[in-house]
């Protein structure tokens, strides 16, 4: 961690202050009296759950709403953006989770896109514009032809594109929402360390993030949000990385250590439900690059955790849609309770006991737009109608009130739109979607992706909760406190191979690293 | 714990809330007081009749599209396959093509009208099958395939027919097309029969649940389990037998089949969907709004009609009705959602 010494920026340089901000909605009080300011070169943590108003903050910085009441100075002068194109010419950019390049287009048109360098004809003349996209690119270290289009870009080239355009426009404010999430390890790195470049340069940065060991490292000082108000603002001490436990009481309001409790040593019986041996899936010829599985061994017990630990692009959740029927296996066996299974299609897999938990919500388990009800019920339609194919609506709100007991979901009522309900409650309606299937095999892709830190612990004991029913629960993240807080036995994944197994007592987290990112163990085997 | 946020828009009756609901209904209600006050005579109860039987051919297919939309689909074909269903409908129920055609309405030789029906629907939802297998195996956009089925249909019902009419059926077929019971059309109660199951299905079965879902996210759908190709499928299906239903009617009530039948109508069924306030992006509508959408245009016809206003100025109204009506929604959704 070299770079933390590179954390001391001028003390009294401010260049953005927000002077109790407050906003209401409709009467309900997102932001309340919220103050923070960000210096020159200096990198700002904003940090707090999901509905803390980070967004709502960001949302009033970046012109999109104005605020309730309260100012704010921007390089001593009041800022009052009426819109995201005057935030932007005033020098506040903030580059969103969902990028805002055009995929069709070019590095370079995306660069210049409404502001093309022209010749003397007002055509646009290209050559100037790949040489200069060329020179921005190479600001945030990256090599790539400029005429490559953005869609074959990965996440993590494309951010730093937007990164690059921001530069480029002068920016003085650099907003980052949760940049991260979407990136391996070392693409993370990467990025903190260009972070880190820009904040020499005399950029200053907001920082939003749910990672805690990354705003940590990286940032000077952090603002801390909790229910719109202000929770604390933390500094570096001596130089000293702000402790992450002090982050998390801030952002929950009590100890930390009530988070991520080491179970005990569960009692497991050793029947092994799910069996994969060999397995291996199909090279698309579309998508050259994705992961495929060179010949995975797994065996999970009833009632077991097993945690499969691995870094974007090893392999993990292409495991985990292999079993489920998602992808197409190429070669290998599955067997469930002792019968080899081959499953064709979710359905199929469904069928047989499997339930999944995708890793992305939003986009492959939520029904964003339709009501809870029709997001609770729809993977046991069969259950929840009778032999003519009608809805059995009485059986099915009381199923559904029963799980908003059992893993107290907040919600107002079950025709509540899914999109109303914090990530959390939106995963606990997905649990409760396999649950009313009462399968053999659940398995679970980032459980507590985009799930505030409240709730990540709520949904960890719900997991625990279903192992001692007898489910098996093959539980995929890449969180490592996770992985070692709620599994019984922990394996590592790399590369679409198994690299290492372990009990959960016995693994640590350098160990479990070790394992997923270093590629001396195939080094030392061939 | 969790955020304050969540409770938005949740107190109480709110009148902007009850106006999403109710949008559609109310510009009804609205538009039917404005053209009463206009001229007494159109609420008249034969009047009304009147555009509920004016509405019931379109409407019988608007209840299929719904099924479409709510599946983030289209089907342009509808109009073409409408002209095809009941070009079939009179070969069936006169018992030959138009080259065989001497025969008078009292002849004999043809097969009735119940084969003529059938004939129709069968046509019409096989139709949709073989176009749902395109969009489904093939993976070609549903607007591509029914755009191409919009002219493949037509070109079909000039090749049966030889580009003429088949006119002339026994009383027992005319009876579905200006028979009525009481003071009701005949078409009129097919139209609210078929609203009435199209609604039920809907809204209580596993299948409506099932379209939905596919349209509110297709891919958390399989991921649910749902056989969300066999779903897109049916839908064409249903609207594909709603089209033959549909031209089985009309044949019925003009006594004849035509060629050119139900040109455009894929753009009247469109709409009256879309005003009843069904997302073309799928998962979001109801067939209660179809239906207000479906008569919000017959009112507006029969209305602008009774008020002598001419033909072309009709259409322009009615295009600029369909996009209010949807900016409307739009409006009111988006303070709501606030």
């Amino acid at each position: 961690m070299s770079l933390a010494q590179a954390a001391t920026a001028p003390a009294d340089d401010v260049l953005l202050a927000v002077e109790g901000v407050t906003k209401h909605f409709a009467g309900v009080t997102a932001l309340n009296d919220v103050s923070l300011d960000v210096r020159r070169g200096e990198i700002l943590g904003l940090l707090g759950e999901n509905g803390a108003g980070k967004s709502t903050l960001l949302k009033i910085l970046s012109g999109v709403q104005p605020p309730s009441s309260g100012r704010i100075l921007f390089d001593g002068a009041e800022f009052k953006p009426a819109s995201p194109e005057e935030s932007k010419r005033a020098g506040i950019v903030t580059i969103y989770q969902e990028l805002s390049l055009v995929p069709t287009l070019t590095v370079a048109e995306n660069i210049f896109i409404g502001r093309a360098p022209t010749g003397p004809l007002g055509l646009v003349n290209w050559k100037k514009m790949v040489e200069d996209s060329r020179q921005i690119i190479g600001r945030v270290g990256l090599t790539i032809d400029p005429r490559t289009p953005v869609s074959v870009l990965s996440v993590a080239e494309q951010q730093l594109v937007e990164i690059a355009r921001a530069l480029s426009l002068e920016s003085r404010l650099i907003i980052m929402d949760e940049p991260t999430s979407a990136l391996t390890e070392s693409e993370v790195q990467r990025l903190l360390a260009i972070m880190d470049r820009l904040r020499k340069d005399g950029v200053a940065i907001m920082f939003v993030t749910h990672r805690l060991e990354e705003a940590s490292f990286i940032c000077d000082r952090m603002t801390v949000l909790r229910d719109g108000r202000l929770a604390g603002h933390l500094d570096r001490e001596n130089g000293e990385p702000v402790q992450i436990p002090k982050i998390i009481e801030r952002m929950v309001g009590r100890a930390a250590s009530e988070l991520y409790a080491r179970p005990h040593k569960r009692e497991v019986p050793d029947e092994v439900r799910l069996s994969v041996r060999g397995l291996r899936t199909v090279r698309d010829p579309e998508a050259p690059h994705a992961i495929v599985l060179e010949g995975v061994d797994l065996d999970l017990k009833a009632g077991e955790i097993l945690g499969v630990a691995g870094l974007v692009g090893s392999g993990r959740t292409e495991l985990a849609r292999a079993i489920f029927g998602a992808d197409r296996i190429a070669a290998g066996t599955i067997t469930l309770d002792g019968k080899p299974i081959a499953p064709q299609s979710p359905a199929d897999a469904i069928r047989l006991g499997i339930g999944l938990v995708p890793e992305d919500r939003k986009h492959q388990a939520i029904f964003a737009a339709l009501g809870i009800l029709t997001n609770f019920s729809v993977a046991a339609l069969g259950r929840f109608s009778n032999g003519f194919g009608f809805m059995a609506e009485r059986r099915e709100r009381e199923a559904l009130s029963n799980y908003k007991k059992m893993l107290s979901i907040r919600m107002a009522s079950p025709e509540q739109a899914m999109e109303g309900l914090s990530g959390g409650n939106q995963q606990k309606v997905v649990l409760a979607r396999w649950l009313a299937r009462d399968p053999k095999v659940l398995i679970v892709d980032e459980p507590t992706r985009g799930v505030d830190v409240g709730a990540k612990a709520e949904v960890h004991q719900i997991l625990v909760q279903l192992a001692e029913r007898g489910i098996a629960i093959l539980m995929i993240s890449s969180e490592l406190p996770e992985v070692l807080a709620v599994s019984d036995r922990i394996v590592t994944m790399r590369r679409g191979r198994i690299t290492g197994e372990m009990p959960a007592i016995e693994a640590t987290e350098e160990r479990l690293m070790e394992l997923m990112a270093l590629d001396r163990r195939e080094g030392r085997a061939q | 714990m969790s955020s304050t946020v969540e409770q938005d828009g949740r107190g109480g009756v709110n009148l902007t809330r009850l106006m999403v609901n109710f949008g559609p209904l109310i510009f009804l209600a609205a538009l039917m007081i404005v053209f009463t006050v206009m001229s007494p005579n159109f609420i008249d109860p034969l009047n009304i009749f009147n555009i509920l039987r004016q509405i019931s051919i379109t409407g019988l297919i608007a209840l299929g599209m719904t099924f479409v939309i709510l599946t983030a689909g289209i089907d342009l074909s509808v109009g073409s396959l409408l002209a095809l269903c009941g070009m079939v409908a009179a070969v069936v129920a006169k018992g030959g093509t138009a080259n065989t055609l001497s025969l008078s309405a009292s002849g004999g030789t043809g097969y009735g009208w119940f084969a003529a029906l059938l004939a129709a629907v069968a046509v019409g939802a096989l139709a949709g099958y073989v176009q749902g297998l395109a969009i489904t195996r093939l993976k070609v956009p549903p607007f591509v395939v029914t755009l191409g089925g919009l002219t493949i249909f037509r070109g079909l019902t000039l090749t049966i027919s030889n580009g003429g009419p088949i006119s002339g059926f026994d009383a027992s077929m005319r009876w579905f097309g200006n028979g009525m019971v009481g003071p009701v059309p005949v078409p009129v109660i097919i139209f609210a029969v078929a609203a009435i199951l199209c609604h039920i299905v809907l809204r209580y079965t596993r299948y409506g649940r099932a379209v939905y879902a596919v349209g509110g996210n297709a891919e958390a759908a399989r991921l649910s389990g749902l056989r969300v190709d066999r779903v897109l499928v049916s839908v064409y299906v249903i609207v594909g037998f709603f089209a033959g239903l549909a031209a089985f009617v009309l044949s019925a009530r003009l006594n004849s089949s035509e060629a050119v039948a139900g040109m455009g109508y894929e753009l009247t069924v469109i709409s009256a969907v879309v005003i009843g306030g069904t997302s073309l992006f799928g998962g979001i509508g109801s067939v209660g709004g179809t239906v207000v959408g479906a008569a919000l245009i017959g009112v507006l016809q029969n209305g602008l009609q009774f008020n002598n206003v001419s033909s072309y100025t009709q259409s322009i109204v009615i295009g600029l009705i369909l996009i209010l009506a949807v900016a409307f929604d739009r409006f009111l959704k988006s303070r709501v959602r606030r």
